[in-house]
């Protein structure tokens, strides 16, 4: 069993962060995920920067932008989670777009997750057929676990069919954005979350996009296993004193 | 039909739909419908109604005598210019918008380069009554000024693109992100035969007219519908798609698509896809793109907007890949060059990027009497100002 599935059998309001490998520095990759531990994370989804990141907003494309005029890639960010198991013991995820994977070669991408204790990706732009046919059997070979999104629009046989496909958890959008839109739960949100709650999933749930404050954290628990955030804390990061600004920003979620 | 899309949205390697899950229930809603509504009879009757009477079609395929005497050919010209919008890219628009009202969207949107398909689009979105918001790079909003006077008085919103390069690439991301957020009654517009399945497919189709008036048009002039040669540019490939596609499994018939080189294909300031590319994926589908080692998306450059873009679509990358067709590339120079050559010699002013297919022909060998059809896609009064700097007029 991953540390993922481990995770999800042991605890309910699951705290998910992400943020983007190579930012603000470009060595303070390890530094973050040490310090969001320390600080009560739950998980950790770390992102590997690409030049064109269709599905994210303002924020993450100027962290990605900033990290790779910075010298990130994916043969450097494996190189600086080498020893990320000696000091982070919680899930850790690797999120990104599908042409760097590419470019690394899938065997090459899977095996060095494998190898630096990574549990699991998240590649948004990556479609489940193709993933079925060329991604999965290695992805499994090496213990990940690949995560789908789905969204409001998602139709509900589909909902089963990456159900089926998924071992780890559903990325739940809380609406169809880009990132860091703010949620606003209304009725027709409410309506979503319980209609997906009451689907019965074999796969936990958590709820992304816009969580960024103790009170949209609570709601987004109150459908799912736990929640995610990403721009609210990729903000907060910004300003160079990572063990502060980590623990500074990770007060907020404790009640 | 080997070089057409198959039923998993691919052409050989490439094509498919790489796209967050946001964008699938749309994307999917196309791709189940598009065949569907485009056979449909009503639909023809109405798209080949306005391409007639609003569009001027068919448009003249010219022999352009002192061209042809030049090069010791018979250069015959598709005349693409001369549609209304002055390119060939209101021959999309136009499917695309009925298309869409038949989806009963109530909002578009689009990319643009040159401004071009940004014209088309707010022209067709005038036409019937839609709401039309624009995507273009902040560097193209100051190189086509022109063109952004035309959307705007054609009542389009035309929002800056700011990120990347600030061109036709980062046009094409922000347009996507408008689509992700509007996700119900949006459509979008995507102006070449890129993108996620069926977007290539279905440009190519409503471009294929350029190919189809050709072949009836090269039967009445010469009592062939086989010319020797076909050639075009490419920047993401529409105008060379339409122009290619009733030829493509004649085999006897040479496809040739000029890609713009820029200052060199080994300059650094070049938007030669094929050349310097690999294969990859960009927005949404599967094809050849520049990019570096790690898979970042390299910044293209050309003199022509409308080819300043870093990858081709995937049937191109598919032709390329299986030789069917040959793709070459012309510098700024050349291709201002031959401009002002096409000027003089016929009384035609083409727009920078046809101008690339025009300055292949410089590089061609006839042994005498080959029938040679350029696809002459655009006019060139967006690019006055270019021609002006260069040739200091």
């Amino acid at each position: 069993m991953n540390r993922i599935k481990q995770l999800f059998a042991s605890k309910k309001n699951i705290l998910s962060i992400y943020y983007t490998a190579g930012y603000p520095n470009t060595g303070d990759t390890i530094q973050i995920a040490e310090a969001l531990e320390k600080s009560g994370a739950d998980m950790l989804e770390i992102g590997f920067p690409y030049s064109d990141p269709v599905a994210d907003g303002p924020v993450i494309q100027a962290s990605s932008k900033k990290s790779l005029d910075q010298g990130m890639n994916l043969k450097l960010l494996f190189e600086q989670l080498k020893d990320l198991r000696t000091s982070v013991t919680i899930p850790v995820l690797l999120m990104g777009y599908v042409n760097p994977v590419l470019q690394f070669g899938v065997e090459n991408f899977c095996k060095a997750c494998a190898e630096v204790g990574v549990d699991g990706c998240i590649v948004p732009d990556l479609p489940m057929v193709e993933y079925e046919e060329f991604y999965k059997e290695c992805f499994e070979e090496h213990n990940l676990s690949n995560v789908f999104l789905i969204t409001p629009q998602t139709a509900e046989e589909r909902i089963h069919k990456i159900d089926g496909l998924t071992n780890g958890f559903i990325y739940l959008l809380s609406s169809s954005a880009t990132t860091g839109k703010n949620l606003e739960v209304g009725n027709t949100t409410e309506a979503y979350f319980s209609r997906i709650k009451n689907l019965n999933l074999k796969n936990p749930t958590m709820i992304g996009f816009g969580i960024s404050d103790k009170q949209t954290f609570d709601k987004a628990c109150s459908y799912a296993n736990g929640a995610i955030i990403g721009t609210a804390f990729v903000k907060a990061i910004d300003n160079g004193n990572i063990e502060e600004s980590v623990s500074e920003f990770m007060k907020k979620f404790k009640s | 039909m080997k070089y057409k899309v198959n039923e998993k949205g691919y052409y050989g390697d490439f094509g498919g739909a790489y796209i967050p899950e946001m964008l699938y229930p749309n994307v999917e809603e196309l791709r189940q419908n598009y065949l569907r509504i485009i056979d449909d009879a009503g639909f023809q009757k109405e798209f080949h109604q306005l391409m007639k009477d609003y569009v001027g079609r068919p448009s003249p395929l010219y022999l352009a005598n002192r061209l042809s005497e030049r090069y010791g050919a018979n250069i015959f010209l598709k005349r693409e210019d001369l549609n209304h919008t002055g390119a060939h890219k209101i021959n999309n628009t136009i499917g695309q918008i009925l298309l869409a009202e038949k989806l009963g969207k109530k909002r578009i949107i689009a990319e643009t380069g040159a401004g071009q398909h940004g014209v088309a689009t707010a022209t067709v979105c005038a036409l019937r009554n839609l709401e039309c918001v624009i995507y273009m790079g902040e560097v193209d909003i100051e190189r086509q000024a022109p063109n952004v006077a035309r959307m705007k008085m054609l009542g389009a919103k035309v929002v800056p693109a700011s990120s990347g390069s600030k061109t036709l690439k980062d046009a094409t991301n922000e347009a996507m992100r408008d689509w992700i957020n509007n996700p119900v009654d949006t459509h979008y517009i995507i102006g070449s035969v890129v993108g996620p399945h069926p977007y290539p497919d279905m440009v190519a189709i409503f471009q294929s007219i350029i190919s189809e008036e050709t072949k009836k048009q090269l039967m009445a002039q010469t009592g062939s519908d086989q010319p020797d040669y076909v050639l075009a540019c490419v920047g993401g490939g529409s105008n060379a798609m339409g122009m290619f596609y009733h030829f493509m499994d004649d085999e006897n018939v040479k496809l040739i698509a000029v890609e713009a080189a820029g200052k060199g294909v080994s300059s650094g300031f070049s938007a030669a896809t094929t050349y310097l590319g690999k294969e990859g994926v960009l927005h949404g589908s599967r094809s050849i793109l520049m990019q570096t080692p790690d898979g970042q998306v390299v910044e293209p450059h050309s003199v022509s907007a409308g080819l300043d873009y870093p990858g081709i679509g995937p049937q191109h990358a598919h032709l390329f890949k299986t030789g069917r067709g040959k793709y070459v590339s012309i510098t700024d120079e050349e291709s201002l060059d031959a401009g002002l050559l096409l000027t003089q010699l016929e009384g035609i002013i083409p727009a920078i990027e046809s101008a690339h297919a025009l300055a292949y022909l410089e590089k061609m060998e006839f042994k005498g009497g080959e029938n040679v059809v350029v696809c002459l896609s655009g006019r060139g009064d967006k690019d006055l100002d270019t021609y002006i700097k260069y040739f200091k007029l």
